[in-house]
């Protein structure tokens, strides 16, 4: 298996476009991937698309080849990847292997969901059949509502309080407040987060990530090849994407998210590090109980300690280990599809000290966590300097 | 059927096919004999370890009720 590098990176703002289509959004972002990679079109070998929904959101199928043909990528394999809210970083895990297996040289990744177009109403109908369309969503489950029931049994079994899950909201908004390409940058108070309207018990407005259009884009080469190509090219350290049930009703204990355990020790297998080893992470904060959770099935910190560390001032960006640096899916936006590509480009921004405003001090060795639905799959990438 | 509930919530942002109904309750029960089901709330409002009985099903979905 040959190591891998990112070589380029490129991203479009996030935000609500109304006069942007998916395709602008995608071409953008490709474009200026390709740019930052040093890579013309007619190098590249395979191109990988994550999009969750474009079919019910903007009624286009046949994506991926509609994308790579816009981008002027003819004649190689063009693949839409969909695993829900994963989409985006399992497209950049099949990318990932594609170029490590010795099959292709040069694989562009693109991440995009244009959602804007549509009622919050039938957003929330898109999202949820990313459920079980058969059971939870048939009662009338959204996803904020199986998010809210996961955070009233984190509450229950570990004392997790309102104050805590409010308290990553407002870390993830001050960190968007710097980030020129968020959806949301404005600074929320904790009376602010606490008093929002609500959206499910114990779930607010203040607790859910944003409806956004967007896309991001990576090109990754062979780690041998990469230094030939760009100045600063950033190691895949470790990739792994795991699954599990889409029920909530059908797991054993629904505080923890076995997807993301299992990718987790996956990845950090490969990479031979440990938890301690990682500077700074760009988590999947759907809701921000997931942050809380993703901490502790990251091994960031013990069961049921995620709430009194995101209290506690840790994972802010001066803090121990900075969480979502980039305002995260809660204020930088949400375009689905695009999101786990959207944090491999924020990670490798940080590693090459590219980051703007956002950037941290200690950034040699970043995380990535991307969550599909509630739990069905998730993909963890850890990046870092060569 | 009875059960406990093993955790709940209020919908208020509902999808538009159950717009006419929210805000309401789900919740997962757990059956005393064996195994999860994700359930609508009928009546008063539950919470976690409450004890439940199913009053009917709509659909294939089970509504539960508080046992009082």
């Amino acid at each position: 298996m040959r190591e891998v590098s990112v070589i380029g990176v490129g991203k479009t703002r996030f935000g609500a476009f109304p006069d942007r289509n998916l395709l602008s959004l995608a071409v953008e972002a490709g474009q200026k991937c390709l740019e930052n990679g040093n890579i013309a079109p007619a190098q590249v070998d395979a191109f990988f698309l994550g999009n969750f929904a474009a079919p019910s959101f903007v009624g286009q199928n046949h994506l991926a080849p509609y994308v790579s043909s816009a981008l002027g990528i003819r004649g190689v394999p063009a693949t839409r990847v969909e695993a829900a809210c994963a989409s985006g970083g399992s497209a950049v895990y099949h990318a990932w292997a594609g170029v490590a297996s010795g099959i292709y040289d040069t694989v562009l990744v693109v991440g995009v969901e244009k959602m804007t177009s549509q009622t919050t109403a039938r957003v929330a109908e898109i999202l949820a059949s990313a459920g079980d369309c058969s059971g939870e969503i048939k009662a009338g489950a959204t996803f904020p509502s199986l998010f809210a029931m996961i955070a009233r049994r984190h509450m229950h079994q570990y004392g997790t309080t309102r104050e805590q899950l409010a308290a990553v909201a407002v870390k993830n908004h001050a960190n968007g407040a710097l980030n020129p390409d968020a959806h949301m940058r404005k600074v929320v108070s904790l009376e602010q987060a606490l008093a929002g309207k609500p959206v499910a018990d114990p779930l607010t407005l203040y607790d859910c990530s944003l409806i956004s259009d967007g896309a991001a884009a990576v090109v990754l080469a062979p780690t041998e090849r990469a230094r030939d190509l760009v100045q600063k090219p950033v190691r895949v350290c470790g990739i792994a994407q795991a699954s599990d049930y889409l029920a909530l009703d059908q797991k054993p204990d629904i505080t923890s998210f076995p997807a993301v355990c299992a990718a987790a020790r996956k990845a950090f297998a490969m990479a031979e590090l440990t938890p301690d080893d990682i500077q700074f992470a760009e988590v999947h904060d759907c809701f921000t109980i997931a942050e809380i959770i993703a901490l502790e099935d990251l091994g960031f910190v013990p069961r049921g300690e995620g709430g009194p560390v995101s209290a506690s001032g840790a994972t802010a960006r001066d803090g121990v280990r900075p969480i979502n640096p980039s305002g995260g899916l809660k204020a930088k936006g949400h375009p689905v599809g695009a999101t786990g590509v959207a944090q491999v480009c924020d990670v490798v921004n940080q590693i090459r000290c590219q980051a703007g405003e956002m950037q941290l001090k200690r950034h040699s060795l970043g995380l990535t966590q991307n969550l599909g639905g509630s739990g069905g799959t998730s993909v963890v990438t850890f990046l870092g300097e060569i | 059927m009875t059960g406990t509930i093993y955790t709940e919530t209020v919908v208020y942002s509902p999808p538009e096919a159950f717009a006419s109904e929210a805000p309401y309750q789900i919740a997962i029960v757990t059956l005393d004999d064996g195994g999860r089901m994700t359930s609508r709330i009928l009546g008063e409002r539950v919470s976690i370890d409450d004890r439940v009985e199913l009053a009917e099903s709509r659909d294939g979905v089970p509504f539960f009720r508080k046992i009082a």
